[in-house]
């Protein structure tokens, strides 16, 4: 579709392991515009860092093998562009942030340095992202990368931005580090930016500023982002669009008020009412019975059916296809018109 | 930091203390009669007498002990039965020698084993890597002295590129001692024809010994480098763009090194303790041809004293390995 920063299209991916092949995604369907942030959520080992992963060809393969389907970024295909070309968009077109602030950061060279490092190697794409002559010598392009990544210290909310440059990632704090990762991220000025559980490692206060911080990037610079998470709250509070996974499909996507106050899938319903509020009993949790099914033998069909409490005998005959429920809210859900309207399953 | 190299140097001293009492012992449960020994096969029992009495020999082992450590502190280690000069003045004689055998020995293995280690590591499980596996077990398995014969026989005698052994030869008049390491002193008094034929003589010697050290650093390398490519910074700096030539020099290296440091350290100590057979096959005036020939004569002072010496390097270098860590790693910067 025209207008989409980035858009999945069926995309499958298989894992080579000992035991035989695993279908790990299985058709996903995505797309994201600037000025939407995606939440991405599902259990973990639904294949959502999978999804972020690929979008940056960071999946190492083999093991991995892409079997079907497209990731197109701004038209182009991500997974047959050549490497070189790959290499160029990763940290000036699309930006990556990964969930632990306390091992992603090179503990043996100053924040600045690997700041400027970013900096230079977007710029050797595009000489704008410096504040410099094209053709400035090293020194000169150096000290202007020095002069970019105070700055986006400074605007990720790091005081004192200028000195601190000068310390270790041992030096800072879990939430100090997690905005130097988003500086890192941010400061080859991507179009998208995604972001793989940016907060498990931090306390809640912490959590709330960061993503406030998500936030305000994307309407300060107009871009897309894909958050990844197993957090609705986090979804609730942060996101404009949602996408439910499971077991390697998009099973439901939309603006997440919609979802949120009327999904449509009944594997998004399991996990709204997995969320324990004000009003449950003390002691109970609705946990959502069975298990994340075995991706090298999956179920037939919907890979939901064996836990589903609507499943029916049509429903493991082929993957079901996304309907529309609403403007823009899609489930892949045989009996998503039956569900509409309904309470709770 | 201050604090801490004060506090190493300080446990020195038990080891001392535990070293001499032990080798003390051991000279006195070893059967044979060194003064005998030294004194010759046709000395009379009176001369044998008396030479015990000038060495001090005939006194009961405490005293002799207690009057060794008094020099000790001073810094006399006594006097050789055998060549009946100084310990002291015939190891600051030797000990250049082997030092530089083992410092030329650990930079060739240091030089070639940490490239060679990233590199393996990075083209893993293709045929560097599989070739480099094959000849690192050989290193590792061949011993030193018979490795030290075959470069003999291929470079002096076939190729007759290298001297067949020595250190320097005895017509040509060597630099002026500053170092006590021919290479450097040649260099500083800017003689290049002197350089060149200590490096010559060098080669071979610190070849065999560098290539079982050389193996295992650059397997540790390789075994390194292979867990840091896997760790979330490298994937984060790969994911924001950074050329891999960068990633692997800048990032990956500086983070494998610090693994390979420690064997770095114990394998200095290994080697200075180990340099008598690759002195023999090369005749090379070293630390460990005069101890052999020391503990052959039962000359226990000498012993003792390289000994010391030796433990003493040992310490000093993996003191320097531990600071060593500090400059690559922040993280562990001594307090």
């Amino acid at each position: 579709m025209a207008g989409a920063l980035l858009s999945i299209r069926d995309l499958h991916l298989t894992m080579k392991s000992f035991d035989g092949e695993a279908h790990v995604l299985n058709g996903i369907d995505l797309e994201v515009r600037r000025g939407e942030i995606w939440g991405l959520v599902g259990e973990s080992g639904c294949g959502k860092s999978l999804t972020g992963l690929s979008i940056s060809r960071l999946v190492p393969s083999p093991p991995a093998r892409y079997a079907r389907g497209e990731i197109l970024f701004e038209g182009s295909d991500i997974l047959t562009l050549p490497m070189r070309d790959v290499e160029a968009l990763r940290g000036k077109r699309i930006g990556m942030i990964f969930q632990d602030p306390t091992t992603n950061l090179n503990p043996v060279y100053r924040v600045g340095e690997q700041l400027v490092d970013v900096a230079l190697a977007a710029a050797s794409h595009d000489p704008s992202v410096l504040d410099c002559a094209a053709n400035a010598g090293r020194r000169e392009r150096r000290r202007a990368a020095r002069r970019l990544a105070a700055e986006m210290l400074g605007r990720v909310g790091i005081p004192d931005a200028k000195t601190r440059l000068d310390n270790y990632p041992h030096e800072f704090s879990g939430g100090m580090r997690q905005r130097v990762l988003i500086a890192m991220a941010l400061i080859g000025r991507p179009d998208l930016l995604i972001a793989d559980e940016p907060k498990t490692a931090l306390d809640v206060s912490v959590q709330a500023q960061i993503l406030k911080l998500l936030k305000g990037t994307v309407a300060d610079h107009d871009i897309g982002v894909i958050l990844i998470t197993h957090n609705l709250g986090v979804v609730a509070q942060t996101c404009t669009h949602v996408a439910v996974m499971y077991a390697g499909n998009v099973v439901e996507s939309g603006p997440v008020a919609r979802v949120i106050e009327d999904p449509a899938h009944p594997y998004t319903r399991a996990l709204m009412a997995a969320i324990p509020t004000k009003e449950s009993r003390r002691g109970s949790l609705n946990g959502l019975g069975g298990r994340v099914p075995n991706l090298i033998a999956p179920p037939p069909g919907c890979r939901f059916s064996p836990r589903c409490p609507l499943a029916q005998p049509d429903c493991t005959r082929a993957v079901p296809p996304s309907v529309a429920v609403g403007r823009d809210h899609w489930t892949a859900c045989l009996r998503a018109k039956e569900i509409e309207g309904v309470a709770h399953v | 930091m201050l604090y801490f190299i004060l506090r190493r140097i300080v446990l020195l001293f038990p080891v001392v203390i535990g070293l001499t009492v032990i080798m003390f012992a051991i000279a006195r449960l070893l059967p044979g009669d060194p003064v005998a020994l030294a004194a010759g096969p046709n000395a009379t029992q009176a001369e044998i007498e008396a030479l015990a009495r000038e060495f001090g020999l005939d006194q009961p082992i405490w005293t002799q002990y207690a009057n060794y450590v008094a020099g000790l502190v001073q810094g006399d280690l006594g006097t050789s039965l055998l060549t009946r000069r100084p310990v002291a003045a015939d190891i600051a004689a030797y000990l250049p020698a082997t030092l530089e055998l083992v410092f030329a020995a650990m930079f060739i293995a240091v030089i070639v084993g940490i490239p060679l280690g990233l590199v393996t590591a990075v083209w893993r499980n293709r045929w560097p890597d599989y070739l480099s596996q094959i000849l690192a077990i050989g290193a590792i398995s061949m011993p030193r002295f018979f490795l030290g014969l075959l470069l003999q026989l291929c470079f002096a005698m076939w190729l007759m590129w290298l001297p067949l052994g020595g250190r320097f030869p005895i017509i040509l008049i060597p630099p002026p001692t500053v170092t006590g390491f021919l290479t450097i002193d040649s260099l500083l008094a800017g003689d290049m024809n002197a350089f060149a034929t200590a490096l010559r003589h060098l080669a071979m010697p610190a070849i065999a010994m560098s290539l079982s050290p050389l193996a295992t650093i650059m397997r540790m390398m390789r075994a390194s480098t292979i867990e840091v490519m896997s760790q979330d910074y490298v994937t984060t700096a790969r994911a924001l763009g950074l050329p891999k030539a960068k990633i692997i020099l800048k990032y990956v290296a500086r983070n494998a090194v610090s693994a390979t440091l420690t064997v770095t350290g114990l394998y200095f100590g290994w080697l200075l303790g180990g340099t008598v057979l690759v002195e023999t096959v090369f005749d090379w005036p070293g630390l460990g041809l005069y101890a052999t020939k020391a503990i052959i004569s039962q000359d226990m002072l000498p012993v003792i004293g390289v000994a010391l010496v030796i433990g003493l390097l040992f310490v000093l270098a993996n003191l320097a390995i531990d600071l060593l860590y500090g400059v690559i790693n922040p993280k562990v910067r001594y307090s």
